[in-house]
């Protein structure tokens, strides 16, 4: 190929800059390019495209008169994401019960065939009760509601409705600093913040991405979702049976949600008067067409990716830390096991923000991925002395009963979780998004204050006023 | 210049409005025109969010949502639609 | 057997990784570009005789470089030089789809324009002359709904055409005022002798006039290192629910 202008160096591109700089007389130029080729795409239009009937072409957008009207607009969409949760819990209930028990009874003949074949006890202990265990309880706590709310979020998603959310909370994000499409970022939050924080890309002023990037955390991920659904399911609303009991699990999932969103508009409005100071970037949003997704495609799509992931990492990540949960519950130094010691150092911290050194050592072994959080509070849980067979959701609440939890326990450990530093995987993508070690550890330290002021606040105010 | 112009942040919604000058510079001005906020094409005000701002305008067949900052530079004419 | 490169260019909400997902299915990955920090997915297929290899664009309202995204999109089709670039058009707002589709013929003659969602035009009584917008335009273009596989042979029929050069079609050319078509004509001689006339002429010429900037880094930048390949750097596929 021949390169006439690979040469000795960039001056003749200078040369024809100033060439240009000197035909080209200021900013009218851009204008009338621009018209020219619109009037060109009005005439092709006007020989090539009939309407029959503009008003009909319009009706794509009807519903816009209900979902973004000053009245329905915020009505309709508690009620959607309402809606998602209780549909995610109704419908997960039974699959994760089955779930467990189908692997409690895989379990059982594991440890029988470790018995038939004279196993030593330890080998036992790593590969079932730590490996096996830890990933089967990743799995049937996250793979039924995940792969559930992901297709219904996916269905909505294709349904043209989250442009519709951004814009009506579009002036809440401006008040506070940010950018429109953060509340874009923030629902692909929903999914997995590791990914959210990539898609920042979408907003180009480096001020209003980092303030998407630091306040991402406050939007539950995928791995956050079954602790909140289980812990609201099996403390906060006790007082419901039945249908009404899915309802209210439902409603205080939510209110975790709205909890989060308020925090991040918080979070945001204080960093843009402060650290990250500065007057909102324009923006202009496109609200497409509602087009009525392909529903069983869509559906099959999102819930086999969405297993897929969730069973990967539960083998990637839950399955060592398992293990990892399992010989430090096992290996005594002095009369307590090592993970009893951790627990013992944690818990009169822990216990000024209503939770335990248990539940804080899970958190802080569960950096890497939110996901096992829970199975290795249980395994710490079972490890100190209380063997129950935990292959219900009964059961998991028997376990958190014997050690002393009451509703300010689950509801403390649901907002520290809300709250809480990102996962290890998040953190690194922070990194790589921001190259600045100052704003990475920022991104994991002003949430971690934030979860500990507000636990601590609340397990205060409910003990001084007796509550529990 | 036309003295009838107004603002597309005063327009009522539902009003059609004629465009006839984009008072931004930069950037923002590259993106608007792209989307068709060009002078001389008709704009229809459609809908408020709730919360008051931003607008959605159609424009071209597309809903387009500009902020009050925006919309409050670009001016034009009223040229019809039902005012509701 | 060939493999010929194919870019996908569209407005945002076009439908244009519906056609992507369409025709690579799962044999695809995301890719960053040249160290910008937008991703653009790639994949490959074969059809017919033909081996094919798609890479996605990141959605764009035009090819100027008023964001990163338009800066990516536009420097793959000046400097990569697909074989094929398809402009997808969303066929209910056809009017300012064109304006991209225009652009990109500025670029290159090897397009094949695709109008899709053509059944949900006409759901809602839009009835749009092919045969007159192929003419007009002076390329290929196709009517297809991606996500009810309807066109998609049709498409890829021209597609192939175009890309083995048994078509080569003769793009319209956007007549300016007086005043810049006399400045274009003045230019381009200029750059033609600095760049040579491996870029289209006129289109630079009008960018340059534009004011356009960032077209001339990223020029510099080819000129330095004329030879080289793009860099890409591969990121690991994160799954996500915003497409």
């Amino acid at each position: 190929m021949s390169k006439p202008y690979a040469t000795n160096s960039s001056d003749p591109l200078d040369a024809l800059l100033a060439v240009t700089r000197n035909a080209a007389e200021g900013n009218a130029i851009r204008d009338t390019i621009v018209s020219d080729i619109y009037r060109l795409s009005r005439s092709i239009c006007k020989e090539a495209v009939t309407y029959e009937d503009r008003r009909k072409l319009a009706s794509a957008y009807k519903l816009d008169k209900w979902v973004t009207s000053r009245i329905w607009g915020f009505p309709i969409m508690l009620a959607i994401l309402g809606a998602v949760f209780w549909i995610t819990i109704a419908g997960a209930n039974v699959p994760s019960a089955w779930i467990a028990s189908m692997f409690g009874v895989v379990e059982g003949y594991l440890t029988a065939g470790f018995q038939a074949v004279n196993a030593p006890d330890w080998l036992h202990g790593i590969l079932v009760l730590g490996f096996f265990r830890g990933t089967s309880w990743v799995v049937s706590v996250m793979l039924p509601p995940m792969a559930i709310f992901f297709p219904v979020f996916a269905l909505l998603e294709n349904f043209g409705y989250l442009p519709r959310v951004a814009f009506n909370m579009d002036r809440l994000f401006k008040k506070s600093g940010g950018h429109g499409k953060q509340a874009l970022t923030m629902s692909m939050g929903f999914g997995c913040n590791a990914a959210a924080i990539l898609s920042t890309r979408i907003i180009e002023s480096p001020r209003e991405r980092m303030l998407a990037i630091l306040t991402n955390n406050f939007v539950p991920c995928n791995g956050r979702w079954p602790t909140l659904i289980l812990l609201s399911s099996l403390f906060m609303a006790t007082g419901a049976v039945g249908g009404w009991h899915t309802l209210t699990t439902a409603l205080i999932v939510m209110g975790m949600v709205l909890i989060g969103i308020v925090v991040t508009l918080a979070v945001s409005w204080a960093l843009s008067k402060t650290a990250l100071r500065g007057v909102p970037t324009h923006y202009t949003l496109e609200l497409p067409p509602y087009r009525r997704p392909q529903f069983w495609k869509t559906i099959l799509i999102a819930s086999k990716d969405k297993s897929w992931s969730v069973l990967k990492r539960a083998v990637v990540v839950a399955a060592p830390a398992g293990v990892l949960t399992w010989i430090l519950g096992n290996i005594t130094v002095g009369n307590d096991s090592i993970l009893g010691h951790m627990a013992a150092f944690f818990d009169p911290f822990a216990q000024l923000i209503g939770l335990d050194g248990y539940i804080l050592m899970a958190f802080i072994l569960g950096l890497p991925a939110n996901e096992i959080v829970l199975p290795i509070l249980l395994m710490g849980y079972l490890s100190s002395g209380a063997m129950v067979d935990a292959d219900g959701i009964d059961n998991i609440k028997e376990i958190f009963l014997q050690h002393g939890w009451t509703w300010l326990t689950a509801l403390n450990m649901m907002l520290f979780s809300l709250l809480h530093y990102p996962c290890g995987t998040t953190l690194f993508n922070i990194y790589k998004e921001t190259k600045s070690v100052k704003w990475t550890v920022l991104s994991a330290v002003i949430p971690l204050a934030i979860a500990i002021a507000v636990t601590f606040v609340t397990a205060q105010v409910i003990r001084a006023l007796g509550w529990v | 210049m036309s003295t009838s112009s107004i603002p597309l942040s005063d327009a009522a919604t539902g009003s059609q409005i004629c465009l006839d000058r984009i008072e931004v510079q930069g950037v923002l001005r590259r993106r608007l025109l792209d989307l068709g906020f060009v002078p001389g094409n008709i704009v229809e005000v459609v809908q408020k969010s709730p919360l008051g701002d931003p607008i959605a305008f159609r424009v071209n067949h597309t809903m387009i949502a500009l902020r009050k900052e925006e919309s409050s530079l670009i001016f034009g004419e009223y040229v019809g639609g039902d005012s509701l | 057997m060939r493999t010929y490169t194919i870019a996908l260019a569209g407005n945002p909400n076009t439908g244009k990784s519906t056609l992507f997902n369409t025709l690579t299915g799962l044999r695809q990955h995301t890719g960053n570009w040249a160290g910008k920090t937008v991703l653009m997915a790639e994949g490959e297929f074969t059809y017919g005789k033909s081996a094919f290899r798609m890479i996605d664009l990141p959605g764009t309202y035009s090819l100027y470089s008023n964001s990163a995204d338009e800066e990516v999109a536009r420097d793959y089709i000046i400097f990569e030089q697909p074989d094929v670039t398809i402009v997808v058009l969303d066929a209910t707002s056809l009017e300012r789809n064109l304006n991209l589709a225009l652009q990109v013929l500025e670029m290159t003659s090897r397009v094949v324009v695709c109008v899709n969602l053509i059944d949900e035009a006409k759901k809602r009584g839009v009835r749009i002359d092919l045969q007159m917008i192929s003419k007009r335009l002076g390329v290929p273009c196709v009517a297809i709904s991606a996500r009810n596989k309807i066109g998609i042979d049709a498409l890829m029929e021209q597609v192939e055409k175009v890309a083995s050069g048994e078509i080569s079609p003769e793009p319209v050319q956007i007549p300016y005022s007086k005043e810049i078509e006399e400045k274009v004509k003045e230019l381009q001689p200029i750059i033609a002798q600095t760049l040579g006339t491996r870029f289209p002429t006129r289109w630079i010429a009008l960018r340059l006039l534009d004011g356009d900037e960032g077209l001339l880094k990223s020029l510099r930048e080819r000129m330095q290192e004329p030879t080289v390949p793009v860099k890409r750097e591969r990121i690991g596929h994160e799954q996500t629910i915003c497409h």
